[in-house]
């Protein structure tokens, strides 16, 4: 072994252990220009939101200190709450609609059919195109006199609409295009799911003469829990944070209608200036979806439980 | 085949014609949109096959020298964010993979967690400060947001698939680690970098929130120069369509060539950042 005449004059660390090689090499220096970024643009950031949250900061006026008042002044912000529940709804549809709609796409992407590979390429074109773009064209299809979607509706004798132009129906209207964009992600999770079932427990039911509602109900679903709720947890994470559909299309409009804790925390920050109580939002904000990756973690732990025990 | 399967099949093709029609109906749309004139895209009932095709809203868009700029810009930003979160991503990769230091991917987590608007509110203050502001290079460092923490997240999963054997005959040989990392890691983990890249890419150059903050009139990105176009000239859809289009465009065809390595990426459970 020639471990005593090698030198590494790049690697400061001593662990070189000349007899045997007892420890692995040390591999942080392949980590720390990585690390320097990550402290600069994302931990950085973070201990500098805290530390704004905490100060009266608006562009051109004295910076104060203000303890938490930024935060009380939340509890008391009813624009601020009313996101919250704009929020919650929207974010609630966007995970339900997708994985259902995600699960059926991915129970049919699963067979075999000539030109798979193809339309599973064009299947997920709405979650890769440019967000902007998207949202763009579906503005022009939501125009209550112009657009093609009163038209098609209108064809099956469906009156004409006002999506997003309308409070009551925006943020449904919002949910279309969301659910239209991100199926695909849940199809590809529970897609992935499936590929690693094993094949016999589909063979005893066939035996047994299962239906394919019953296959689907008692050996595929449980099997696939797993996928679905990683799924479900990812679309939670993003659709939380939807900022680029609704920004552009509505602006959180008609009035405040479709305004989410995003829209929101982006008017404080950059149309106001208010960055100190915008920063106050940005903590929040982080919190209520650690918060609620957190209760769906618990609902999976329950279920989990409940399994078992009805198992047993 | 009996008559059961041909019902079957014909059942399987139906699904497959539904679940797949509203991705290919809503892009059709829009290519009908780009190419018709104010005429036929202000008619009701809605004109689907126009007589006459507008390509003057593609010339028109193209020819704006505004556009070229802003293509430009697109490149600089998407590229160098790319090309610096390789740099350090894949190292890193390697490094946590190789230390099974598997509390770091927390980081990742947060970072992926975290609102795109979080990060903005002190970078700009950052900027303002440094006076960076009307460059590219705010645009570029606030990017790396979202392509750094992609190309660690993929490459810590592919680093931890290639087997180490190799690395450890290499090693004993004599081979310092840089040298095992350089000449017997990295050509195996190709195809790794090849997802890393390709998510990094579309991420970036679909990314709205940062550009709409950070860039002035010269320095907008294609996504932010065509939502100011929405605000502009809201009346004339052609053009728009077009240029709507032509900003998405490349991603689109990537998606459809490289489906095979984004599919992988993206269940390896990296999606998107900011």
């Amino acid at each position: 072994m020639s471990a005593l005449t090698q030198s590494t004059p790049a690697a400061a660390s001593t662990e070189a252990a000349p007899e045997k090689e007892l420890r692995p090499p040390s591999y942080w220096p392949f980590v720390v220009p990585a690390l320097v970024v990550v402290l600069a643009i994302i931990i950085f950031p973070w201990v500098f939101t805290i530390w704004m949250s905490l100060n009266e900061w608006k562009i051109g006026s004295p910076t104060t200190f203000v303890g938490f008042s930024n935060y009380l002044r939340l509890t008391s912000d009813p624009r601020f709450l009313e996101a919250v529940g704009h929020t919650l709804v929207y974010t609630v549809l966007s995970v339900v609609l997708p994985l259902i709609l995600g699960t059926l796409s991915a129970v049919v992407f699963h067979q075999n059919f000539a030109g798979r590979g193809f339309l599973r390429g064009v299947f997920i074109m709405p979650m890769m195109a440019t967000p902007v773009a998207i949202a763009l064209v579906w503005t022009m299809m939501f125009h209550p006199q112009l657009g093609v979607l009163n038209y098609l509706l209108s064809l099956v004798g469906i009156p004409a609409q006002l999506w997003v132009f309308h409070p009551t129906t925006v943020i449904p209207s919002l949910v279309l295009v969301e659910t239209w964009q991100w199926t695909p992600l849940v199809m590809l999770i529970v897609l992935g799911g499936l590929a690693a079932i094993p094949t016999e427990p589909y063979e005893s039911a066939q035996i047994d003469g299962a239906s394919f509602w019953q296959v689907f109900r008692f050996i595929t679903l449980p099997l696939i829990m797993p996928f679905l709720f990683i799924a479900g947890m990812i679309r939670m994470i993003d659709a939380v944070k939807s900022f680029d559909i609704i920004f552009a299309i509505t602006q959180g409009g008609p009035g405040s209608a479709s305004e989410t804790i995003n829209i929101y925390l982006y008017s404080v920050a950059f149309t106001y200036y208010d960055l100190g109580y915008g920063s106050a939002i940005a903590v929040v904000f982080f919190l209520l979806i650690v918060l609620l990756a957190a209760v769906m973690l618990h609902t999976r732990q329950r279920m989990l439980w409940t399994e078992i025990a009805s198992g047993a | 085949m009996t008559s059961r399967q041909i019902v079957g099949r014909i059942g399987l093709w139906l699904s497959v014609f539904v679940i797949v029609s509203p991705a290919i109906l809503f892009f059709l749309w829009m290519i009908s949109l780009s190419l018709k004139f104010e005429v036929d895209n202000a008619a009701y009932p809605p004109v689907f096959f126009p007589d006459r095709i507008a390509w003057k809203n593609y010339a028109d868009v193209l020819a704006s020298n505004r556009f070229l700029t802003y293509f430009t810009n697109s490149l600089i930003v998407t590229g160098s964010a790319t090309a610096l979160a390789l740099l350090v991503g894949v190292p890193a990769g390697y490094g946590i993979a190789r230390m099974a230091a598997h509390k770091s991917a927390i980081v990742i987590l947060i970072a992926r967690i975290t609102p795109g608007l979080s990060y903005l509110i002190p970078l700009f203050l950052l900027f303002q400060w440094l006076g960076l502001l009307g460059t590219l290079v705010p645009q570029i460092i606030i990017h790396l947001v979202v392509t750094v923490p992609i190309v660690i997240w993929i490459m810590i999963g592919y680093f931890e698939t290639t087997p180490m054997e190799l690395e450890e005959a290499a090693l004993i040989d004599g081979a310092g680690r840089w040298q095992v990392f350089r000449h017997v890691a990295l050509p195996i983990a190709k195809p790794g970098i090849a997802v890393a890249f390709i998510l990094a890419v579309i991420f970036s150059w679909n990314n709205f929130v940062f550009g709409i903050v950070l860039a002035g009139r010269e320095t907008r990105t294609l996504p932010v120069a065509v939502y100011n176009m929405i605000s502009f000239d809201q009346l004339s859809w052609g053009p728009l369509a077009a240029a709507a289009l032509i900003v998405t465009f490349p991603v689109l065809l990537l998606t459809v060539l490289a489906q095979r390595q984004i599919v992988a990426g993206l269940t390896a459970g990296a999606v998107k950042g900011g």
